[in-house]
Order: C-alpha cells, then sequence, then structure tokens
C-alpha cells in the first residue's frame, strides 16, 4: 500500500488523528487542515526540566506537530546524565558537560525538526513572573520532586477564576500534563484545574519518605546507608561548623565518603561505595532511558488530544511499572471539592470601605463559614493573626485598616481564613478559600469573553 | 501502593452523587463530562483572542489576580501556629517578624525535673512541602543531654521516621519538652550522658546542674543557661 512515488508527507501520521472523524473524538472536533496548521501556528507548550523527561518531551512535542515550545531548567549537563538525556553529547568535537540544559536541548531539538521555535530558559521556576506562565497553553511537567510540583500546580490553579456559580471559567484553565519516573516505574497523569483532582487534591496520597532515627546514625548503624547518613548529617557539621553542605561540590562528596568508609569500618559493615554514597546522600534512583521514553510518550500524545480533541483524554491518572513483566493502569481520581489551591472557595462580596475587624465579624455571620477567632492571610502576607500574642499584637494596626487597601487594591482575589467553625453543632479548626470580589472598585468590571465560535 | 490507591477511590467515589445517565452507552465513550474534551475550534479560537484580550488589557490594567504566590504549606503553617496551645513554660519567638514565619524558635523552661530552672532555646525551620516534611528542629543552646548531641541535633522520634502529616509544631514542642521532663538513655546521641544517667543518676543529676550553671563536664565546658 506505500505509495513508492510521491515523497511522504512529514506530517502523514499526524494527518491520520487530525484530518479525519473517528470513534473516540470529542464532541465538537472538526477534523481538517485548519486544526492542524493552527495547532502549529498559535499552540505554545512549556515543557518544564530538560532531563530525562523534558529531553524526550521535546522531541515528542516538536514531531507532534508543536512549532511554539519554551523549555526551563535550572542545571547544567553531568555525564551521569548521557545514559538517557540522549540530546546532550560528550564526544568527538561536541563537549556538553557543564553546558545549561535548556539551551543545549533546545539547540539540537532545532537542529533536527525544521520549523520548530524552542526558546531555552536557564533560570529556576521560582524566578520566573507568573504572567511568563500564563502565556502558555498547555504546561508539561518533566520535574523530580514534590517540591517544584506543587509550586507550578500553585502557579497553574493560581490563574483559575470561578464565576456567581462555582463553576470555573474556561478560559481561565490552564491544563498540566505531569510525568515522572523512578527507575522501572513511572506516572503519567493530566491535571486539568476545576475539572480534575490538581496536585494538591491528591498530595497526602505520598508515602512518607524514608528517614532514620537519628540515635541509630549515631549509636547503633547497621547498614551502609546508616553509615553514609551519619557523615552527611552528623560528623559532617561536627567538623564543618556552619558551612553548609553542597551535594554537587565533589570535594564535599568525597569528604562524606571517607567517612563513611571510616564508620562502615568501625562497625564492620559492607557496601559503602562512592556511587552509593551519592545515591543515598541526593536521594538518586538509577534512571532507565525506555521508562522516560514511555512516559513521555503518553505525556505527548496527552498534550496533543488536549489541544486538538482528536480523542478521549487520560482521565486521569496512568502509572506504569516495568520491574517484573509490564503493568499499566488507569485510575481516576476525584477531586477536593475543599482543595485551598484549585477549589472554588466561598464567594464573598464585599464594599471597599469594609475594615478587616468588619471582615473578620462578619464571617462569624456568613451562614456557610460560621467562622468565629478568624485569622486571615493574602497571598503571602498575613493579614491578621488571632494567636500567638507576639504575633497579634504585630498584627493589630492591621484591624483598622479596610480590607481593600490591605489586598493592594485589587478587584478581586483569593483570600483564606483560618478559626473555629461550628460544623454540625460540633466546634472544629477549619482553614477555608475565599474569593473576595469588591464592588465599586476602580477599573474595568469583568470583561467577559465573547468567543465568537 | 496501587492497590491502596485504588482502595481510596472506590471509597471516594461511593460518596459521589450518582450521575445523570442522559447519555446512552455508545455515546457516553464519546463524550465523558469527567474528562476534558474541549471544543477544538473553540480553544484554538482562545488563542487568538487571547492575544487580543492582553493587548487590551495592557491598556486597561485590569489585573485581578494577585502577583504574590503563596504555597499550601506557608497556609498550613499558619494555622497551626495560631491554633498553638502552649503550656506556660513554652514561649514562640518570631525573630523575622510577621513575613516570615517559616523560622522561628521557641523558648523551653523545664518546670520539673533534672533541668528544672534551665532555659533552653530551639530553632525551626518549615519547608516549603510542610506538612509533608517535619520541621527541621536543632537545639541552639548547648546543652548536657543523652538525646540532644553537643551540635544541637535532637533525637525526637517524630521529627524523622514518626513524623507525619496529621502532627503539627504544637506536637513537635510537647515532644521536646517532653525531652527534658523524661530524658531517655535508651536513644543516646551523647553516649556519655546516657551511659552516666543509666548508671548513676545521681551523678547525672549532679552533671546537669553543673552544666547549667556554666562549668565543665568532663572535657566540655556549658555556657550558663539557668
Amino acid at each position: 500500500m506505500a505509495d513508492l512515488e510521491a515523497p511522504q508527507s512529514k506530517t502523514r501520521d499526524l494527518d491520520k488523528l487530525l484530518l479525519r472523524a473517528g470513534n473516540l473524538v470529542g464532541p465538537d472536533f472538526y477534523p481538517g487542515a485548519e486544526l492542524r496548521d493552527d495547532i502549529r501556528d498559535y499552540v505554545r507548550i512549556l515543557v518544564v526540566g530538560a532531563g530525562g523527561l523534558g529531553c524526550e518531551l521535546l522531541k515528542d512535542l516538536a514531531l507532534s506537530g508543536f512549532r511554539n515550545l519554551d523549555v526551563i531548567d535550572m542545571d547544567r549537563i553531568e555525564v551521569t546524565n548521557l545514559n538517557r538525556q540522549f540530546l546532550f553529547r560528550q564526544i568527538l568535537l561536541l563537549e556538553d558537560v557543564g553546558k545549561p540544559k535548556a539551551e543545549v536541548a533546545a539547540k539540537r531539538v532545532m537542529e533536527r525538526v525544521s520549523g520548530v521555535e524552542i526558546v531555552p530558559h536557564f533560570s529556576r521556576i521560582e524566578d520566573k513572573e507568573l504572567e511568563f506562565y500564563n502565556d502558555f497553553n498547555i504546561i508539561a511537567l518533566g520535574l523530580d520532586s514534590i517540591e517544584a510540583r506543587r509550586y507550578i500546580n500553585g502557579v497553574a490553579c493560581g490563574f483559575l477564576e470561578y464565576d456567581e456559580d462555582d463553576t470555573p471559567r474556561r478560559e481561565t484553565i490552564k491544563p498540566m500534563v505531569d510525568g515522572g519516573t523512578e527507575g522501572f516505574k513511572g506516572h503519567a497523569r493530566v491535571i486539568v484545574p476545576g475539572v480534575t483532582p490538581c496536585f494538591e487534591c491528591t498530595i497526602w496520597l505520598f508515602p512518607p519518605q524514608v528517614k532514620f532515627p537519628l540515635c541509630t546514625l549515631a549509636e547503633t548503624p547497621r547498614n551502609a546507608a546508616h553509615c553514609i547518613e551519619y557523615a552527611h548529617l552528623i560528623k559532617w557539621h561536627e567538623v564543618h561548623g556552619g558551612k553548609s553542605f553542597d551535594p554537587d561540590e565533589p570535594d564535599h562528596m568525597k569528604w562524606v565518603y571517607d567517612e563513611a568508609i571510616k564508620r562502615a569500618e568501625l562497625f564492620g559493615i559492607p557496601g559503602v561505595t562512592y556511587s552509593f554514597t551519592q545515591g543515598v546522600v541526593k536521594n538518586i534512583i538509577p534512571a532507565i532511558a525506555s521508562t522516560n521514553a514511555i512516559i513521555s510518550a503518553a505525556c505527548a500524545l496527552e498534550t496533543l488530544k488536549i489541544v486538538s480533541g482528536c480523542s478521549k483524554t487520560l482521565a486521569n491518572y496512568l502509572t506504569y511499572n516495568g520491574g517484573e513483566g509490564l503493568h499499566t493502569k488507569v485510575t481516576e481520581f476525584v477531586r477536593d471539592q475543599d482543595c485551598l489551591v484549585c477549589g472554588p472557595g466561598i464567594l464573598i462580596e464585599l464594599d471597599t470601605s469594609i475594615t478587616l475587624q468588619k471582615f473578620i465579624d462578619m464571617l462569624e455571620e456568613h451562614p456557610k463559614l460560621l467562622l468565629s477567632k478568624a485569622s486571615v492571610k493574602h497571598g503571602k502576607d498575613s493579614l491578621y493573626m488571632q494567636a500567638p500574642p507576639v504575633l497579634e499584637e504585630m498584627h493589630r494596626p492591621n484591624l483598622s485598616k479596610p480590607l481593600y487597601d490591605l489586598m493592594g487594591r485589587v478587584q478581586k482575589d483569593t483570600v483564606h481564613v483560618f478559626g473555629t467553625a461550628l460544623k454540625n453543632e460540633e466546634k472544629q479548626s477549619s482553614l477555608t478559600k475565599l474569593r473576595v470580589v469588591f464592588k465599586g472598585a476602580d477599573g474595568v468590571t469583568d470583561m467577559d469573553t465573547a468567543i465568537g465560535a | 501502593m496501587l492497590h491502596i490507591v485504588s482502595k481510596i477511590h472506590r471509597k471516594v467515589l461511593l460518596n459521589q452523587q450518582p450521575r445523570e445517565r442522559k447519555l446512552r452507552s455508545r455515546e457516553r465513550q464519546r463524550f465523558d463530562p469527567n474528562c476534558f474534551d474541549p471544543n477544538s475550534r473553540i480553544m484554538i479560537g482562545l488563542f487568538k483572542v487571547k492575544e487580543k484580550q492582553k493587548e487590551e488589557a495592557k491598556n486597561n490594567n485590569a489585573r485581578g489576580a494577585s502577583a504574590k504566590k503563596q504555597s499550601a504549606g506557608e497556609l498550613r503553617l499558619h494555622k497551626d501556629i495560631t491554633e498553638l496551645n502552649l503550656p506556660k513554660s513554652c514561649s514562640i519567638s518570631f525573630p523575622n517578624g510577621k513575613n516570615d514565619l517559616m523560622n522561628f524558635e521557641v523558648t523551653i523552661k523545664p518546670d520539673d525535673g533534672y533541668y528544672l530552672g534551665g532555659k533552653f532555646v530551639f530553632t525551626f525551620q518549615v519547608s516549603p512541602v510542610y506538612p509533608h516534611e517535619a520541621p527541621k528542629v536543632k537545639c541552639k543552646t548547648k546543652v548536657y543531654h543523652p538525646n540532644i548531641d553537643l551540635e544541637g541535633n535532637v533525637c525526637l522520634n517524630i521529627l524523622r521516621e514518626d513524623w507525619k502529616p496529621v502532627l503539627n509544631i504544637n506536637t513537635v514542642i510537647y515532644g521536646l519538652f517532653h525531652l527534658f521532663t523524661e530524658p531517655n538513655h535508651e536513644d543516646p546521641l551523647n553516649h556519655d550522658a546516657a551511659a552516666v544517667l543509666r548508671d548513676n543518676p545521681k551523678q547525672f543529676e549532679a552533671n546537669v546542674k553543673r552544666a547549667m550553671y556554666g562549668g565543665f563536664v568532663g572535657q566540655t565546658s556549658f555556657p550558663r543557661c539557668i
């Protein structure tokens, strides 16, 4: 069936998904070349991380017809990356070790896929303005820590706005596709703020990290990891005083390794090697190229599906385990309606003249809240704290100021309140999210986007 | 872990309201309201509209969203702090003022036991992943104690292997207080102190007093803290 005479179109496979109807397509999927070209010209995707998953994601997305990509990563290339982060080379004339991952990755993919534009960002995700993240249509995550995922989740869900009947406003939804791998295992999930559970909704499912008791490390070590952690956590501070330990500094790591060896010899414990030391101190699990390839393929495919509607999207959490045979399962997690990050919270409309004290009194009467002794927090600022006395005193001057001023004179924003609430006639400690909207504030009233579709 | 997850999932689903069965099974396969299947045309259309919006917004400056990022960890910490219920012997202070609640100090003055009368200061460093990670606690005061070493490391199970997100700052402070009223020679960080406590409690009592008054115990000198 292969057409040997006419040259194969580069978009041959993509066309099969985008140019024709099917049984699993979204509700208003309009197949056609315009869809394919719109994806190419208008869609902007951000890839967070240019490591194991990031390299694969950039390749997959570029080859899936996306032309406007950005990649952000704060690290430099190391020798241990080269077994799977295939965009990086250290051979003959190519000396990538030491260069920023984001820049080299972008360069290599642009060399191989014609037409794609990748803008690298060699910086920490926390250093970028919030507006930076708002420019993208989908954020694809190839991160390696809970902390980083929590941060991006907070940013993306921060863009989410609700209207008066607590339904999410479509145009403020910023979907994320999150992938993670560890040895033979991996996961891929779709996070659509306001629709699917966000990262915070399901964060309680993480098992606690393995932490050894300090006294075991100090008195009764039994295995190589104990010896290494002793050197890392206890001996380091004894000898080096105030200097903080830097796992990326080879001298520091070597020192820890030498001390761990001494400790192991003292207690007759085998198994301390330099690479194991690195693994324990940095919490490294050996990475496998194929796991990364599988998970990022799932993520890239979900990105394409969300953007085009060409097929039913993953709902919403895929786990993969290739350790013994191959197992994969999709679970549909459910949102936490009270989620502090992505939940609607309770809508409160206020006059700009209301003082913080009056606001706190109002919360006690509010039928949905019945919150007494409330403390109020707006973003990073705590506006009022009921306790302990030393903090209450520091915050007291705020009580007489208008809430509108304390919140920076914005027309609407999120505020968190905590105190004692009366639920089912029982007093319970409560932490709630509120959507505060000021009536009569200066500035243009909400622009209701009239989508001309 | 997979098994646990699907158990929880089933439990959560049972509490959900049943969805309206308006669609027939074949159609349900094509449109599942729980999946985000945006109208592709509208989605693409949005991109073009968004560009126009941004231009207009720049002129009108009608931004509502806050530029400052707060984390769920900080929220939970603030709540824990307002709910502190400390005994009279414990007090809390915020050296960096009210804008940095992630780093604070707790002072403990034991009202009983070997350490009666002493004043001990602990530094708390709360991570952004709180409460999924325990706060980092170190003892700023040099103390002669079987469970606290000379660098200030504290051996308290809930700070490491027994930490659970359901615990909070209050429970940690109670745990620290307990260390002074009931020092324990079975989980030693200071091997010598533990041995003395176990073999010769009278000597231990004397050593503790000497250390608190600013004297020497063996080769080590302690600053006065009483």
